[in-house]
């Protein structure tokens, strides 16, 4: 079990952690002390029962394991991943107050890794009720809705603009974290319940607006998209990319592959992937797998970096080198060609608004980073196609569906969910929007 | 392996450029003038843009010229093959509105994306002039088409073998100094637009062109398509595909579509090579 060593992974996308084996999963399970009043449950915002399929995995009952996870989350191989177990229930178990926590995370991956070996076994359905509900977009969110939803006993069409399902599942996360086949596989059981899923649909395109609204309930759940740009000169170069594209290009289209596969993705020798979050580290940990040297030029301090603890530690034990405190000024170029960043050192000052020191540039701390190609890894916003096509769709300045704590925009039979509503927000955020908003849908559409 | 959209009809209209209709029911219904598809032909596959062509019941026109590998490989494809995925329509529509007389250039394959237009502008009561404009008479294409649908039709052939002998730039030219015209649309290779739009910018014609910069996803989402218009950053797949000529940094345009040369080089070469070892060769569209 555990991490692969560095100078191993850096040479493949295989996964880093190998998981636990049957043994290891008892004994972790074994430490649980079963709490009363479980904090852990508190902190998982898709309401696991995480004591009682810990339970069974100490009883050895894997199965029963993982009948318990799928009660609430028919995604619990790719939470078992991605999740930030450590500022979730991982970081409200008591055991953690004096000693280590119990390995939520890797226990939940354990499990459905088992079933998915042994052979899945589906949840039941409720009666067939008749009503239709869309959900839009087959990310986290559109899928945890979706199996709530087809569940309940309704008839619910997913439509994805993608030639892929899986959203930010698919085209975001490296397969390094996320296997491909682990992702299909949940996705598979999803469609398992019946959901139908129609690919390459862009609502608002493919499908209009009022076939849209025309279902009995309708689930936004497109997503962030539009990458943003750092508004620097030199962003149009050839060589720079929105770390969006160059995930997708790779993870998507498999681009590391070409010519095997079609289509193409430069390799930079020396790349700079600029940002903080999970998906800057995604970016540079890629750009390393294919041979490049990696700066992540971050405005902060390590410790201000919103990704989680395990990818950042990741990063930088596969070579990734960090410049932090570092702002990019400007990317040079010359014939549309990347030669070098342009950055400024900072110094942090006050706690601003989110509690993280406000960085100020250091006059005269300049310097030029050497590098071929530069990935822009600063958040995206909502996107905006569909959303704005809507007549009577509310939206924050931002662009993204306001909604209740239920997920109910301005549009009664209308619900929106994960990024398309939050902002840049987690899968496991994602998907505890979407299980809050598709239980609304069920208790409208019980109603009627 | 599932295989949804089906080669209804394929056709070689000129060297190198081919005309196919392809069954893509969500695409057809909801298709209108200026908008794109992109389609992927395998798993293994890129996705590329084309401008949707015209429609007829469930399916849609694409017209293209082989450059590239996925182009080539397309090409090879017959009535009965399909085609993995097809998504669209994509981009926003042209806007369309009574304006008056109308202009719509059409160089080279950009040709293709005529009708949808002019249909449209006619619709809405236009007088609608057309000009399309080839390297020489081999290689133009519609012309029975858009005569059948254009109020007026000039045609310009860089070597003279047809028409005026001259770019589309001239004759548009010519019809400025002559008479009002109200809107222009020019549809072809970016140097090709570059320098027609050139033409309408003294007279203060407003003046759309279709721009063509490499996409992935086409809806927003990679940020692959960025181009800068009015020095500000759009993406060519929701904020255009047709945009402002006038505003238009089409130097960075063509940077930008030269990022893959070298790749685009060497899958070629693999594809070519392979066809050879498989005795495809020849070419069956007659």
């Amino acid at each position: 079990m555990g991490d692969r060593p560095a100078d191993i992974r850096i040479r493949d996308f295989e996964e880093v952690d190998t998981g636990l084996s049957p043994g290891e999963a008892i004994a972790e399970a074994e430490r649980c002390i079963q709490c009363k009043k479980p904090l852990c449950v508190t902190g998982c915002p898709v309401c696991i029962d995480i004591p009682a399929f810990i339970h069974k995995v100490a009883e050895g009952d894997f199965r029963g394991a993982a009948r318990a996870l799928k009660e609430q989350n028919m995604l619990p191989a790719i939470c078992g991943r991605v999740c930030p177990q450590e500022t979730q229930c991982e970081g409200a178990c008591v055991l953690g107050i004096k000693a280590t926590p119990i390995r939520i995370g890797a226990l939940e991956r354990f499990v459905a890794d088992w079933e998915r070996q042994d052979g899945v076994e589906l949840p039941k359905t409720a009666r067939p009720t008749g009503k239709r509900v869309a959900v839009v977009g087959s990310g986290p969110a559109g899928l945890t809705a979706a199996a709530d939803l087809a569940r309940a006993g309704h008839t619910v069409t997913i439509f994805e603009s993608l030639h892929e399902a899986g959203g930010v599942l698919t085209y975001g996360i490296p397969a390094f974290r996320l296997p491909e086949d682990v992702v299909r596989a949940e996705i598979d059981q999803v469609l398992d319940l019946g959901v139908r899923l129609k690919k390459n649909h862009l609502v608002g395109r493919s499908v209009s607006v009022d076939e849209l609204l025309g279902y009995d309930a309708v689930f936004l759940a497109t997503g962030a998209g539009l990458p943003a740009f750092m508004g620097i000169p030199g962003e149009n170069y050839n060589g720079v990319y929105s770390a969006n594209e160059f995930l997708t290009r790779v993870n998507l289209m498999h681009a590391d592959a070409f010519p095997e596969f079609d289509t193409p993705v430069l390799h930079g020798g020396r790349v700079a992937v600029i940002g903080g979050g999970n998906v800057a580290m995604d970016a540079a940990r890629v750009a390393r797998r294919m041979g490049a040297k990696v700066f992540l030029v971050y405005r902060r301090r390590e410790e201000d970096m919103p990704a989680r603890k395990a990818e950042v530690l990741h990063a930088k034990e596969e070579g990734i080198e960090f410049l932090t405190c570092t702002n990019p000024t400007r990317i040079l170029g010359e014939g549309g060609c990347v030669f070098g960043l342009e950055c400024v050192e900072m110094s942090l000052c006050d706690l601003d608004a989110s509690g993280r020191p406000s960085p100020e540039p250091i006059p005269g701390s300049e310097f030029t980073l050497d590098v071929d190609m530069v990935i822009q890894a600063i958040g995206t916003g909502p996107n905006p196609l569909l959303v704005s096509l809507i007549p009577g769709l509310e939206r924050a300045r931002r662009g993204n569906v306001i909604v209740d704590e239920n997920g109910r925009t301005s549009i009664p039979h209308v619900y929106a969910g994960g990024d398309i509503a939050t902002g840049a927000a987690t899968v496991i955020e994602a998907m505890g929007s979407a299980k809050r908003a598709a239980a609304a849908i069920n208790e409208m559409l019980s109603e009627e | 392996m599932k295989r949804l959209y089906k080669v209804e009809l394929a056709t070689k209209l000129a060297d190198r450029v081919y005309e196919y209709w392809i069954s893509a029911p969500q695409v057809a219904q909801h298709a209108r003038a200026g908008q794109f598809l992109i389609l992927r032909l395998h798993e293994k596959g890129e996705r590329i843009p084309l401008t949707i062509s015209a429609v007829r019941g469930d399916a849609v026109r694409v017209i293209f010229m082989t450059v590239g590998k996925t182009t080539q490989e397309l090409a090879t494809l017959r009535a009965g093959d399909s085609i993995m995925d097809v998504a669209g329509p994509l981009g926003k529509p042209s806007e369309i509105a009574s304006y008056g007389t109308c202009c719509v250039v059409g160089g080279g394959v950009g040709i293709a994306s005529m009708p949808l237009i002019v249909e449209e502008l006619k619709a809405a009561g236009n007088h609608v002039i057309g000009i399309i404009g080839a390297r020489s008479a081999d290689l133009l294409i519609l012309e029975d088409e858009l005569r059948g649908i254009c109020d007026e039709v000039y045609i310009t052939t860089d070597d003279g073998s047809k028409g005026v002998h001259g770019f589309a730039a001239d004759v548009l030219k010519k019809l400025l100094g002559e008479r009002t015209i109200d809107r222009v649309w020019i549809i072809g290779p970016a140097i090709m637009m570059k320098v027609t739009s050139g033409v309408t910018a003294p007279y203060g014609v407003k003046t759309y062109v279709s721009l063509n910069p490499i996409m992935v996803d086409g809806t927003g989402m990679c940020g692959s398509c960025r181009v800068t218009v009015g020095g500000e950053t759009k993406f060519a797949c929701v904020d255009g595909p047709e945009f402002d000529a006038h505003q238009v940094d089409f130097a960075e345009l063509m940077q930008r579509q030269r990022i893959y040369t070298g790749q685009e080089k060497v899958s070629l070469e693999r594809f070519a090579e392979h066809q050879c070892r498989c005795g495809e060769g020849g070419d069956h569209h007659g």
